[in-house]
């Protein structure tokens, strides 16, 4: 086997990567930032009193500190268990890992129901258990809103690609679209927009576990990263799709569990009674003043301005957070069509025997998906009711920290090592739940330049069984190392839009030329390459001049207003007294950004051309006209007679490539 | 693995096979186009017509929330609906063909 053939599949996968993060400063960290609880005053606990505004008193009321910091011993024990039980995982693993089908698709021995917690294990990132939880905490109504989409993105899966890609594929994407087409080229364009896809995820995946780990355990965020990063080259190396299957089901167990027991105390505070519950919302005082200064931020004044019983309404009403409906629906169109042609996700279907199984595991993943979402409901106005929206901003501006500060004020409400302890297990899920997904995408990443680039195009599909499991082997570890640098450069970097540019480019790229190989007679390898191009190309394009972006000449206006305002600040100080850490900080940012007031953004540029984050709207149609137009123009006869054979595949399953029978 | 060849141009061409794929391709997109539209209304109706999710149904439980979490329902129960369906139907259309063809 030829080591310089690797080597130009791992440079391959590095020059999409370094593309990936060659972003501006950093911004606006909405991933788990970087928590300094102890200067600030400390908040009213539960149950608070306080008919005033609870933050314009400077002399707190109750000297209740909200911080989070996890027990570590009691942590890394949790963690050690973990990491014991997935490496026994994955040493079982290892020494079934004998042919190509055992690695990429656990040799087809899934079941449908093991297949479903996978899945849902492979979905739910860290974002999600956190971030959602955290924006219903702090926005009510929208970021329930916000889960809705995630869920409903199933049933394109369901309906439209689990069953044909079972029946039609066999290990990646590339199998699909290679099927009737030009296999080289297009094998080569879809590794590509795989690897690009899984980059972009991963890259939002890695930075936000070292932050997640730094802030929860306290380990510095390099080792933090590195630490995960030999966990996960480790379960994919050995393991390959088995042991990623079983870390990710684990994952989904543990996830679930601590939903479940969550939910369950947070109900019991409201005596079982939904309707109690959505009371205690409403009347919160400390919720109510969370929204009237929300409002008062968005300019409202007289009979807009609610107070009061009206104020905590209308945390259950719409429009707190997310102000642009056209974003809305970008974002919709991007989770409907993109989550079906994530690859990772895709690459599960090819883990079970049959059509069946794989209906079975999407209806499975979609209880699980559905009702996580409903729980994170209760988690985050739960929340918001006993920690308080103030008492969460004061940990993380972002709302991230939501359910962990629950979880500790819940279990501590009952006996104090308690909640210790559900601070301890919630970070394990969480530290779990990043090795699940990480795996999954490094994984999928290799899957295609290991399969499609170095099998099929370089080899021409002529390797043995063992040298293709060497070459999965290798391109998992060299993705892994590449993931483990990315995470470690991209520490400063706003990558916050890296997991909406990755289901933009699933959306608008991978998914027409997918739908249309299965479905459309006429598509044929100029479709498949001139889509998955266009929209790959259009979705980055899009971002790049998107208000995800950094512009400094905006940086230094808001900069301007805060320096400002830090000023009034000063000025209103009693003599001697000097601003606090945070304000300091905030300051001094402020200068720096109005000193780069001559700055561009990356593409040079002074401010966004679009309005839009989700790119999605525009995108995905491009995607699909690029498509549809290239295969018109380019006709081929063979693709159309080789339909009768892709389409008889997929709906029946006749001719199956069973991976079981080996 | 050896492949077995078939003839795929004389399988499409099947009666059984046309009628599997014409109610598959009908249940299966009709479903995806209705489930797509549902979801969309909710943004959409979330962004211009707040007077109605502001509505309380019940105590202070509003029409906006008894909507979004209807959407988690519709889903579940469209995907149990399309297990039956295929279970039934689609599966059993399909072994009849393959019986037929003698695979």
């Amino acid at each position: 086997m030829t080591f310089n053939k690797f080597i130009i599949a791992a440079s391959l996968a590095l020059t999409v990567a370094t593309a990936a993060f060659a972003e501006e400063p950093q911004k606006t960290p909405t991933a788990p930032t970087d928590a300094t609880a102890a200067s600030a005053p400390a908040m009213a606990a539960p149950a608070a009193v306080a008919a005033e505004p609870a933050a314009a008193a400077p002399a707190p009321k109750l000297t209740v500190k909200k911080e989070l910091k996890a027990n570590k011993a009691i942590t890394l024990t949790m963690f050690a268990f973990i990491i014991g039980i997935t490496l026994a995982v994955v040493i079982r693993a290892a020494s079934k890992n004998k042919t190509a089908a055992d690695f990429y698709a656990a040799g087809g021995g899934i079941t449908g129901a093991q297949n479903g917690w996978a899945i849902a294990g492979d979905y739910m990132s860290a974002a999600s258990f956190l971030g959602i939880s955290g924006m219903i905490s702090l926005y009510g109504y929208d970021g329930f809103m916000y889960s809705v989409g995630w869920l409903v993105a199933y049933i394109t899966v369901l309906l439209i690609v689990a069953e044909p890609c079972r029946n039609a594929g066999k290990y990646t994407m590339g199998d699909i679209l290679s099927f009737r087409t030009d296999p080289k080229p297009v094998r080569a364009v879809a590794a590509i927009a795989t690897v690009s896809v899984t980059t972009f995820y991963l890259t939002a995946q890695m930075v936000g576990a070292g932050k997640l780990m730094a802030l929860l355990v306290g380990v510095p965020y390099r080792t933090a990263i590195v630490g995960v990063g030999i966990l996960m080259v480790g379960y994919v190396v050995f393991g390959g799709m088995t042991a990623t299957t079983w870390v990710q089901i684990i994952k989904a167990g543990l996830l679930m569990s601590g939903a479940f027991l969550l939910s369950t105390l947070v109900m019991a505070k409201a005596g079982f009674n939904p309707l109690r519950f959505f009371e205690m919302i409403v009347n919160s005082p400390d919720i109510q003043d969370h929204v009237t200064k929300m409002l008062l931020k968005d300019g409202k004044t007289g009979a807009d301005l609610l107070t009061g019983v009206d104020a905590g309404q209308r945390f259950l009403e719409p429009g707190l957070y997310l102000k642009n409906p056209l974003d809305q629906i970008s974002l919709g169109m991007a989770l409907v069509f993109g989550t079906a042609g994530m690859p990772h996700i895709l690459m599960r279907f090819f883990t079970v025997p049959t059509a069946q199984a794989a209906r079975k595991s999407v209806i499975i993943a979609m209880w699980i998906i559905g009702m996580f979402y409903v729980l994170t409901t209760l988690l985050g106005f739960g929340a918001a009711i006993h920690v308080t929206p103030q008492g969460i901003t004061q940990v993380d501006a972002g709302g991230n920290m939501a359910t962990l500060l629950l979880a500790q004020q819940l279990g501590a409400d009952i006996s104090p090592v308690l909640g210790d302890i559900f601070l301890a297990f919630l970070c394990s899920v969480a530290f779990a739940t990043i090795l699940a997904v990480v795996s999954g995408l490094v994984l999928a990443a290799s899957a295609a330049i290991a399969h499609d680039i170095y099998v099929n195009v370089i080899k021409d599909g002529h390797a043995d069984q063992h040298e293709q499991v060497m070459a999965a082997r290798i391109t998992s570890l060299v993705v892994g190392i590449v993931g483990i640098i990315i995470g470690i450069a991209a520490e400063k970097q706003n990558v916050a839009h890296l997991v909406a540019l990755a289901f933009a480019v699933a959306s608008s790229g991978n998914l027409p030329v997918v739908v249309l190989s299965l479905f459309w007679k006429k598509f044929n390898t100029a479709g498949v390459i001139a889509g998955l191009v266009v929209g790959t190309i259009a979705s980055i394009g899009l971002v790049m001049v998107s208000p995800n972006m950094t512009y400094p000449k905006l940086e230094a206006a808001k900069g301007e207003k805060i320096i400002h305002a830090m000023e009034k600040k000063m000025a209103a100080l009693a003599p001697g007294a000097t601003l606090d850490a945070k304000d300091l900080k905030a300051l001094d940012k402020a200068k720096a950004d109005v000193l780069n007031k001559d700055g561009k953004s990356i593409l040079g540029l002074d401010a966004p051309i679009l309005t839009l984050k989700n790119p999605g709207i525009i995108s995905i149609p491009l995607g699909f006209l690029a498509a549809i137009l290239a295969a018109l123009a380019f006709p081929s006869k063979r693709s159309e007679d080789m339909f009768d054979e892709v389409y008889v595949r997929q709906n029946t399953g006749i001719g199956m490539a069973k991976a079981i029978d080996h | 693995m050896a492949e077995k060849k078939y003839d795929w141009g004389a399988i499409a061409r099947n009666p059984k096979f046309v009628e599997l794929h014409h109610k598959k391709s009908a249940f299966l997109f009709g479903w995806w186009i209705f489930s797509t539209l549902y979801y969309f209304l909710l943004p959409i109706g979330a962004a211009y017509a707040p007077g109605l999710f502001k509505i309380k149904i019940i105590g202070v439980i509003n029409f906006g929330y008894v909507f979004a979490l209807s959407q988690f329902f519709v889903s579940w129960g469209l995907a149990h609906y399309y297990a039956h369906v295929a279970n039934k139907d689609f599966d059993r259309m399909t072994r009849n063909l393959i019986d037929e063809l003698h695979l």
